[in-house]
C-alpha cells in the first residue's frame, strides 16, 4: 500500500482532535486563556520540526492502537487531563469524522483538500501565536511540496490504504446519526446527488465515433442519479477558497456528541478477532511510538499552574458508566505486552524510553520502562 | 429487470480494492465459487445456485521480513484450456493455488528493492503452466508500462494475424495491447490521461476500459482508436466484467451504481456500437468488485467496501 500515507492520516485526525477538544473545553466553560494555553501546547507540539521529520518519512501505516498512543500523549501534552472513558470516546470520534470525510472526498486527491481545511482552521485557533504559525505554515508547505505533484493513481493508493485503515469501524456517532449521513447500522449514507467531482462529467452520455475520431452519434442513458457539474476546483495553494466543506469544523455549534457502542454486529467481532489474537507485531510497533514520541518535545508546565480534568460527557457519572459498559471488543488493551514477566523484553522497553527526550510531569513510577509500560497497560 | 436475491455472508468485509470479486462458475457441478480480499487475508467460497453457502476456505498471503502481514491485492481464478489455477497476488509475490485454493502449487516472490518504495515496476510477468502439477516457470517479462498494473484481460486467440490477445493497463491509464505466442509482441499503446484505469476487459477485438473519472472506453484492439465514450458513473470505476455469450459487459464504481451495457458492432460499418441495458444502485456501498455469475449475463454478484456479504442480483 501507500508509504505517504501517514502525514495525511495523522493530520486529519489531530484535526478533528482539537475540533472536539476545543468543543469541549468551551462547553465546560473552563476559563479562555487555560482553554488557549491547552490548545497552543497541543498545536505547538504536534508541529514540531523534529516530529515532524520522523512523521513524513516514507513508511506503512501502524495499527489504530499504536495510532492512539501518539494521540494520547498529544492530549497530555498541556494542563489538561482526561480519563480513559474520555480518551476512548475522542479517539472514536476522531476516527469516525476522518473515516467519513475519505469515504465522501469525490476525487482522491480532494483528501488533501480536508487536510487544509483542518490546518486553516488550525491556524485559526493560534493566530496570536506567530511562532507555532510558523511551524504549521511550514508543515502547509511540506505537504504542498510532497503532495502537490502525486499522480492520480498515486492518490487513489492512498485513499485505499487509509480505508483499510478504517475497514470495519461502525461506532454510531449520534451527531451523524441526527444529521442523517450516517444509518443506524454505523453505516455512512453515500449521496447519489451533489456535484460531481473535479474533472468528471456528469454521468448519462454515450459518445460514439468513427475511424478519423469524428463523433457520429450521442445518446442519452437513464444513469439513476442526480448529479450537478462542479463548480470549480479547490485551491492547493498555502491559501485559497478550499470549495469542498469536509474537514471543516462541524462542532462550532455547542451540540453534545455522543457516541454509540454497538457491540453486537459481525463486523467488530471479526475486527476484535485480529486484535485479540497474538500479535508478532508489538515490538515493531513500540520502535515506531519510541521513534515518533522521541520526537515530540513537550515542555514541562512552568510555575505552579494547577491542571484540569476535561470530560467528553456531560456528567462524571456518565463517563464512569461509559468506561464500565464499553464492550470488550471495542477496548484499545494492548494484551499482549508481557514485558513485566518477560525479562529481555522489559530491558528492551527500558532503552527505549530512555530515547525519549521527554520532560514531562512528574510520574508516579519508579522507573522510565514503567513509565511506558504503565501507559501501555492503561490503554 | 434484476431482482435483488439472497445475499451470501462473508466472514470478513470486503477490502477497498479494485476488481475484488472472482467468480469461478462450475456449472457441472451446480456450483459457482466467489473469491473476496479482506485485507490479509481472502476468502474463498462455494454456494449452490440459490446463494446457500457450502463450503469457505480462507487464504493468507505469505509472511516474510516486514513490518506489517502482508496485504493481499487480488485474488483471480484464471481458467486455462486445460487447468484452473488461484492467482493471489500481494506485495511479497505471486502464490498459486489449485483451484479450491487446497494446494500451493507455486510462489514467486517480487523483490521489494524498488528505487522508490512502495511503487510497484510495471512489469508484466508471463508464466508458463504446465497441465498438470508444479511445475511452473517464469517465462518472460514485458517491459511496456512504467506504472503499476492494475488490470489484465486476454481473449482465445482467434487464429489470424494481428489479432489481439492480451490487454494490460495501469495506474496512469495506459492501456498495452498484446499479442501471445512464443514471446509476446507488443501491437498498440493506447495513452491515459491523467487518471487511473484501474479494470479492462476484452471481447472479440473490442478493449473496454474502465477510468478513475468514471467513464467507461470502448477501443478497437487492431487499431487502438477510441469509438466509444461513456459517461457512466460519478466516481473511479473499480470493476468490469463480460459476459461472452451476450457480449454484456458490467461496469461497477464507487458512486454506489452497477450498469449493464450491450456492445455489438454495426452490421454496414462493423465499428463498435453499445446500448445500456440496466442500472442498479447498491444503496449506501462502494462497489469495489462485480462479475457476472454465468455467460449469458442473466445475474451478477457485486462486493463492496465494508460490506461483509456478496449481494447477487439475477434478471426477471
Amino acid at each position: 500500500m501507500s508509504v505517504r500515507t501517514l502525514p495525511l492520516l495523522f493530520l486529519n485526525l489531530g484535526g478533528e482532535m482539537l475540533y472536539i477538544l476545543d468543543q469541549r473545553l468551551r462547553a465546560q466553560n473552563i476559563p479562555g486563556d487555560k482553554a488557549r494555553r491547552v490548545l497552543n501546547d497541543i498545536i505547538s507540539t504536534m508541529f514540531n520540526r523534529k516530529f515532524m521529520e520522523e512523521l513524513f518519512k516514507p513508511q506503512e501505516l501502524y495499527s489504530k492502537k499504536a495510532l492512539r498512543t501518539i494521540y494520547e500523549r498529544l492530549a497530555h501534552a498541556s494542563i489538561m487531563k482526561l480519563n480513559q472513558a474520555s480518551m476512548d470516546k475522542l479517539y472514536d470520534l476522531m476516527t469516525m469524522a476522518f473515516k467519513y470525510q475519505v469515504l465522501l472526498c469525490p476525487r482522491p486527491k480532494d483528501v488533501l483538500l480536508v487536510t487544509f481545511n483542518h490546518l486553516d482552521t488550525i491556524k485559526g485557533f493560534i493566530r496570536d501565536s506567530p511562532t507555532i504559525l510558523q511551524q504549521v505554515d511550514e508543515t502547509f508547505r511540506q505537504l504542498i511540496e510532497i503532495y502537490g505533484g502525486l499522480s492520480a493513481g498515486e492518490f487513489q493508493l492512498i485513499r485505499q490504504t487509509l480505508l483499510i485503515f478504517f475497514q470495519d469501524l461502525h461506532i454510531r456517532v449520534s451527531m451523524f446519526l441526527k444529521d442523517k449521513v450516517q444509518n443506524n447500522n454505523g453505516r455512512f449514507v453515500l449521496p447519489v446527488s451533489g456535484p460531481v467531482p473535479w474533472g468528471t462529467e456528469l454521468p448519462g452520455l454515450i459518445r460514439m465515433f468513427n475511424n478519423k475520431g469524428e463523433e457520429v452519434t450521442r445518446i442519452e442513458f437513464k444513469h439513476g442519479g442526480n448529479y450537478v457539474r462542479a463548480p470549480k476546483e479547490g485551491s492547493f495553494e498555502l491559501y485559497g477558497d478550499r470549495v469542498l466543506k469536509l474537514g471543516t469544523n462541524m462542532y462550532s455549534a455547542n451540540r453534545p456528541v455522543e457516541t454509540h457502542m454497538s457491540g453486537s454486529s459481525k463486523n467488530v467481532a471479526s475486527w476484535a478477532q485480529e486484535s485479540i489474537a497474538p500479535n508478532p507485531l508489538a515490538k515493531e510497533e513500540l520502535n515506531f511510538l519510541a521513534r515518533l514520541m522521541g520526537g515530540m518535545e513537550i515542555k514541562k508546565p512552568s510555575g505552579p499552574e494547577p491542571g484540569f480534568r476535561l470530560n467528553l460527557f456531560t456528567s462524571d457519572e456518565e463517563e464512569e458508566q461509559a468506561a464500565l459498559t464499553r464492550p470488550e471488543e471495542l477496548s484499545y488493551e494492548v494484551i499482549n505486552i508481557q514485558a513485566t514477566q518477560d525479562q529481555q523484553r522489559s530491558e528492551e522497553l527500558a532503552r527505549i524510553m530512555g530515547e525519549f527526550e521527554i520532560t514531562e510531569q512528574p510520574s508516579l513510577s519508579t522507573s522510565k520502562g514503567d513509565d511506558l509500560l504503565a501507559m501501555m497497560d492503561e490503554l | 429487470m434484476f431482482r435483488w436475491e439472497r445475499s451470501i455472508p462473508l466472514r470478513g468485509s470486503a477490502a477497498a480494492l479494485c476488481n475484488n470479486l472472482s467468480v469461478l462458475q462450475l456449472p457441472a457441478r451446480n456450483l459457482t465459487h466467489f473469491g473476496v480480499v479482506h485485507g490479509p487475508s481472502a476468502q474463498l467460497l462455494s454456494a449452490a445456485p440459490e446463494g446457500v453457502p457450502l463450503a469457505q476456505r480462507q487464504l493468507h498471503a505469505k509472511e516474510g521480513a516486514g513490518v506489517s502481514p502482508p496485504l493481499i491485492t487480488q485474488v483471480h481464478w484464471c481458467v486455462l484450456p486445460f487447468r484452473v489455477l488461484l492467482v493471489l497476488t500481494s506485495h511479497r509475490g505471486i502464490q498459486m493455488y489449485e483451484s479450491d485454493g487446497s494446494t500451493m502449487v507455486y510462489w514467486h516472490a517480487l523483490d521489494s528493492g524498488d528505487a522508490t518504495p512502495g511503487t510497484w515496476s510495471g512489469r508484466v510477468l508471463v508464466f508458463d503452466i504446465p497441465a498438470k502439477g508444479p511445475n511452473i516457470v517464469l517465462s518472460e517479462e514485458l517491459a511496456g508500462h512504467q506504472t503499476p498494473i492494475t488490470d489484465i484481460a486476454t481473449e482465445p486467440a482467434q487464429g489470424q494475424d494481428c489479432v489481439a490477445d492480451m490487454v494490460t493497463a495501469d495506474d496512469s491509464g495506459l492501456l498495452c495491447v498484446w499479442r501471445s505466442g512464443p514471446e509476446f509482441t507488443l501491437l498498440t499503446r493506447i495513452p491515459g490521461f491523467g487518471v487511473p484505469c484501474p479494470s479492462v476487459q476484452l471481447w472479440q477485438g473490442i478493449i473496454a476500459a474502465g477510468y478513475g473519472n468514471g467513464q467507461v472506453h470502448l477501443y478497437e484492439a487492431t487499431t487502438g482508436n477510441l469509438h466509444v465514450q461513456i459517461n457512466a458513473h460519478a466516481r473511479a470505476i473499480s470493476a468490469l466484467d463480460l459476459a461472452p455469450e451476450a457480449g454484456k459487459l458490467l461496469s461497477a464504481a464507487e458512486d454506489t451504481f452497477v450498469h449493464i451495457w450491450k456492445l455489438s458492432r454495426s452490421p454496414e460499418s462493423s465499428y463498435i456500437e453499445v446500448e445500456h441495458c440496466h442500472g442498479e444502485c447498491v444503496s449506501d456501498t462502494q462497489v469495489c468488485g462485480a462479475r457476472f455469475c454465468d455467460s449469458s449475463g442473466s445475474s451478477f454478484a457485486v462486493t463492496g467496501y465494508d460490506l461483509a456479504e456478496i449481494r447477487r442480483f439475477s434478471s426477471v
